[in-house]
């Protein structure tokens, strides 16, 4: 079942003229679904949350909740919960009084107010901090209250804007892990919107990428990752080598192109690849899936090692591979490997994939 | 032109404290060299400023004191009890006009806030760009101009008695009334200053919240806008309160005798210098109370937020008759905050004596301005104003620059005293700081030398010096603030002595800042009034005064050449501080506390 709808909604602001900060975007998410919208700084993603809140209407399409219309409706009568970046807490009111306001407003009973207070405040382990002030607490803290003022009201949609940004790397973490427990628990309709595209992957049923005022690809995590749409998502969404390649044959769902340094191979493809023989194909692989070997193995392709550097985890190389720069992520790497190195790489064909410019 | 001398005195400035450190100096120079890292170091640098306020702030306002309990006792102070005397009267006066000038003023900056800082309307920038335009003149010139276009014999009520064909004037202010309309005129900016901060200092995402949780417009007012807007408007009702308890030219010319300002003057030109200054002593308590209650309400929180800086959003007047509406209240506003300014100027061009019943002065001529700087009679008062002014600010540069330092940068015992002292010669009204001055130097003591300071010369730029000491005091240690203390210390690692760093470093980064607070007081002593009419002697009035003398001699177009001088020298000194980019807030935040 849907449940918010976004019908090639545009927005366009006067001060900035003609571009378009959201350029005909069009989303469906489903009920319960934990949806994100991700991307880098300025591409549209908060102004379309803002949308959905009510905060700035469209200034072309339509958004729906369910069969509703509400693209014209007032923040106030949208029945969302926000999440704001700087959480936005009432500096005046206590944690209490925080997260009670929406129920005053909703005139929710005060016992049942104060049960339903507790309730939300032990669900995200705040329980003895009801009366205090909101400078009294850490920004971890702040966050939570902020996530159960807004879950308290049960909103009908939980909104959420980079709620994890102001945090520092370890409690973020933890933090999205209680965000999806509580999700999950309470089975609410969420959008989160964050620039983090490893916060995206962790949390997200689906994801939108947006560039520029436009939604660049919507899917799953894995699709997403495994079957970037353009080289854009290629390279946002974690780290990418996008090969210019020659065609030299092609089927509905599979291009031929002719590798660096010799050899063929065939490659899977989206079916509207439009690719013929003669022209140029862009072929994704991730780093962590080349394979290294020595120069000599058959089969492989000799490249030159022209960088070097290890993280822990694995050993990150760039690598030069016929006049072209390849990175390349390898949990072993041959004892000794050093900034000169003539090596084999090995580049599976069912982990490549043609993406669009 | 004024720019140049005070710059010229800076560097002097720097090194002039250097006397104290100089006797001996070949035998401790080395551990004079170990500068801030040194404890008595501090001690030595404050000892002559501490002096120099207790001298000629504290002191005096002791000496006072003792003036009103020398020859009666306590007995002055038993009239305050007494049920009908002029003194329990006036001091009941001055607390009304003062609540009633909060009230109003705080209706009125806080809707000039909300409206200019929350909607775009056609005009908008305009009235912002001369908002606090009424609020610069000066006390006499703000005053003067309100009563020529407000009190029964004023501009607008003539004009609408004209218009409607009354037998009166319609609307005629006077009194208290009077009063109150100048306060609020003239301090409204308090509010409107301290709210539009607030406002923009608030995070709007605080706001969207409560839109978000399902509350109202009116709801959101009530239950967020509203409440975090209080540590504003309660120091602002403070300044407010205070200010109007200071002031004393709006009741001199609307003829409010029974305040506490213009009773502390008519027993002073009275000869009751005991009962002045017990009014004296009883108005320097309640502001220096005052003073104190700010202080301590300013250390509480005060509710700013961390966002990242969401443009704040202004509301598009859409709906065509809201427009029209907007648009009229802000043709509206602009006749009425530059009408002071226009009165003043097209008065000055009248001929003396000429203007009687008219709505507006009948001849026009260029007379008075050749009079004030031809005549040698009239030109001394300019000629006096000018030298005083800037002797003291001289002084104020002085001390106040090394005052700011002292209290921001470095750590001793009675920081704080030191930080109250000068904070307490801005709180004491005027008058009470010329009471004060009377009753310590007329004898002589330590601080004048053994002078008789009392009717001499230099009484004057020393009151001068004591009313804007503050100013200078304010706004470096606002330019201050925004120094990282850490380029001091890089100077000082790269081998320059305290001296040097803080000549080339702090001091160098701190001038637009002192200047624009150098500016400020010169002005503000070129239009002193408050203080001046106490303590002048006829070869020492400054212009004011001789506004003042002027307009009772009914050469009201003289009057206003005069008062014209200072206006212009007024805006183009707002111009000058103006381009000192980094000097601009902290000139425009001390512009808002002297009245």
């Amino acid at each position: 079942m849907i449940d918010v709808t976004l019908e090639s909604v545009s927005k366009r602001f006067a001060r900035t003229g003609d571009t378009a900060a959201v350029d005909d975007v069009d989303i469906a998410i489903g009920a319960g679904e934990f949806f994100t919208l991700l991307g880098p700084s300025g591409c549209g993603k908060t102004t379309t949350l803002r949308m959905v809140a009510g905060f700035y209407f469209p200034t072309s399409g339509r958004i729906r909740f369910g069969a509703e219309d509400v693209t014209r409706r007032p923040p106030n009568k949208r029945d969302t919960g926000m999440v704001f970046q700087n959480y936005a807490l009432f500096p005046h009111m206590s944690v209490a009084q925080n997260v009670a306001y929406g129920l005053k407003i909703r005139k929710v009973r005060r016992d049942e107010s104060r049960r339903r207070v507790a309730e939300a405040l032990e669900q995200v382990h705040l329980g003895g901090y009801a009366e205090r002030r909101i400078d009294e607490l850490s920004g971890g803290q702040q966050q939570r209250v902020a996530l159960a003022r807004a879950l308290v009201i049960r909103p009908r949609t939980l909104l959420l804007d980079e709620p994890l940004s102001n945090l520092d790397a370890k409690l973020r973490e933890e933090t999205r892990v209680e965000i999806r427990r509580i999700q999950r628990e309470a089975g609410i309709t969420s959008i989160y919107v964050t620039h983090d595209q490893a916060e995206a992957m962790a949390m997200s049923d689906r994801i939108a990428v947006m560039e520029s005022g436009r939604v660049q690809q919507i899917g799953t995590p894995q699709e997403i990752y495994h079957r970037p749409a353009n080289t854009f998502v290629a390279r946002f969404i974690g780290r990418s080598n996008v090969l210019t390649l020659p065609v030299v044959g092609a089927t509905a769902d599979t291009v031929t192109v002719t590798l660096p340094g010799g050899g063929q191979t065939t490659v899977p493809a989206p079916t509207d690849h439009g690719l013929t023989v003669g022209g140029t194909a862009l072929v994704s692989i991730r780093p962590e899936h080349i394979g290294l070997g020595a120069a000599t193995e058959a089969g492989a392709l000799s490249a030159r090692v022209t960088d070097l550097e290890f993280t822990g985890m694995a050993t990150h190389l760039t690598v030069d591979l016929a006049g072209e720069a390849v990175m390349v992520a390898a949990v072993d790497v041959p004892a000794g490997l050093a900034v000169g190195d003539q090596i084999g790489l090995r580049l599976p064909a069912n982990r490549m994939w043609v993406v669009r410019p | 032109m004024t720019v140049a001398p005070t710059a010229a005195n800076l560097p002097p400035v720097a090194a002039d404290p250097g006397p104290a450190g100089n006797p001996g100096r070949s035998r401790f120079a080395d551990r004079f060299r170990g500068g801030t890292t040194s404890t008595w170091f501090p001690y030595l640098l404050v000892l002559p400023l501490a002096l120099i306020l207790w001298g000629y702030v504290v002191q005096p306002m002791l000496a006072t004191f003792f003036e009103s309990v020398g020859t009666d006792g306590a007995e002055n102070y038993a009239s305050f009890l007494s049920g009908d005397g002029v003194a329990r009267t006036s001091l009941i006066t001055s607390l009304i006009i003062s609540a009633a000038s909060v009230l109003l003023c705080g209706i009125v900056g806080v809707a000039m806030a909300f409206l200019l800082k929350r909607f775009s309307f056609p005009g908008r920038r305009l009235i912002e760009a001369i908002i606090l335009v009424p609020a610069a003149l000066p006390p006499l010139i703000g005053a003067i101009s309100f009563q020529l276009l407000y009190s029964e014999t004023g501009i607008l009520p003539r004009g609408l008695q004209q218009l409607f064909g009354t037998a009166e004037p319609v609307l005629p202010f006077s009194g208290i009334a009077g009063v109150l309309v100048v306060h609020t005129f003239t301090m409204y900016p308090f509010f409107y200053l301290a709210a539009s901060a607030a406002l923009a200092g608030m995070d709007p995402s605080v706001e969207e919240a409560a839109y978000n949780l399902g509350a109202g417009r009116v709801r959101v007012w009530r239950t967020v806008l509203l409440p975090m807007l209080t540590p504003a408007l309660v120091s602002a009702s403070l300044l407010v309160f205070m200010t109007s308890l200071a002031s004393y030219t709006a009741p001199l010319l609307f003829g409010v005798d029974q305040t506490m300002t213009m009773q502390i003057y008519i027993n002073r030109t009275n000869g009751d210098l005991p009962m002045a200054s017990t009014y004296a002593s009883v108005l320097g308590v309640v502001s220096v109370l005052f003073l104190l209650g700010m202080r301590w309400y300013e250390g509480r929180r005060s509710y700013r937020s961390q966002s990242k800086g969401v443009a704040a959003h202004r509301r598009e007047i859409t709906n065509p008759f809201g427009r029209w509406f907007a648009l009229i209240g802000s043709v509206l506003a602009t006749v009425v905050l530059l009408a002071p300014v226009a009165t003043i100027a097209l008065v000055a061009f009248s001929a003396d004596g000429s203007w009687t019943t008219e709505v507006i002065p009948s001849r026009y001529t260029t007379e008075n301005f050749r009079t004030i700087f031809t005549e040698p009679r009239a030109f001394t008062p300019i000629l006096n104003s000018l030298q005083m002014s800037l002797i003291a600010t001289v002084g104020c540069v002085a001390v106040g620059v090394l005052i700011a330092y002292a209290v921001r940068r470095l750590t001793f015992v009675g920081r704080g005293l030191l930080d109250v002292a000068v904070m307490l010669a801005w709180a004491l009204p005027g008058t009470v700081v010329a009471i004060n001055l009377i009753s310590a130097f007329s004898t002589g003591n330590a601080f004048s030398f053994g002078q008789v300071l009392i009717g001499t010369f230099w009484i004057m730029p020393l009151a001068y010096f004591v009313r804007f000491l503050p100013l200078v005091f304010r706004s470096s240690s606002a330019t201050l603030a925004q120094i990282d203390p850490s380029l001091e210390e890089a100077a000082r690692n790269l081998g320059a002595s305290w001296w040097r760093a803080f000549g080339t470093v702090t001091l160098r980064l701190m001038l637009p800042g002192v200047l624009a607070g150098a500016l400020l007081a010169f002005v503000h002593g070129v239009g002193e009034f408050v203080a001046s009419v106490l303590i002048y002697t006829s070869s020492t009035a400054p212009i004011s005064v001789e506004i003042n003398n002027r307009m009772y001699s009914f050469e009201v177009g003289t009057a206003a050449a005069y008062g014209m001088l200072q206006v212009v020298l007024i805006f183009v000194v707002m111009v000058v501080s103006g381009r000192l980019e980094t000097g601009r807030r902290s000139s425009r935040e001390a512009a808002a506390w002297t009245n």
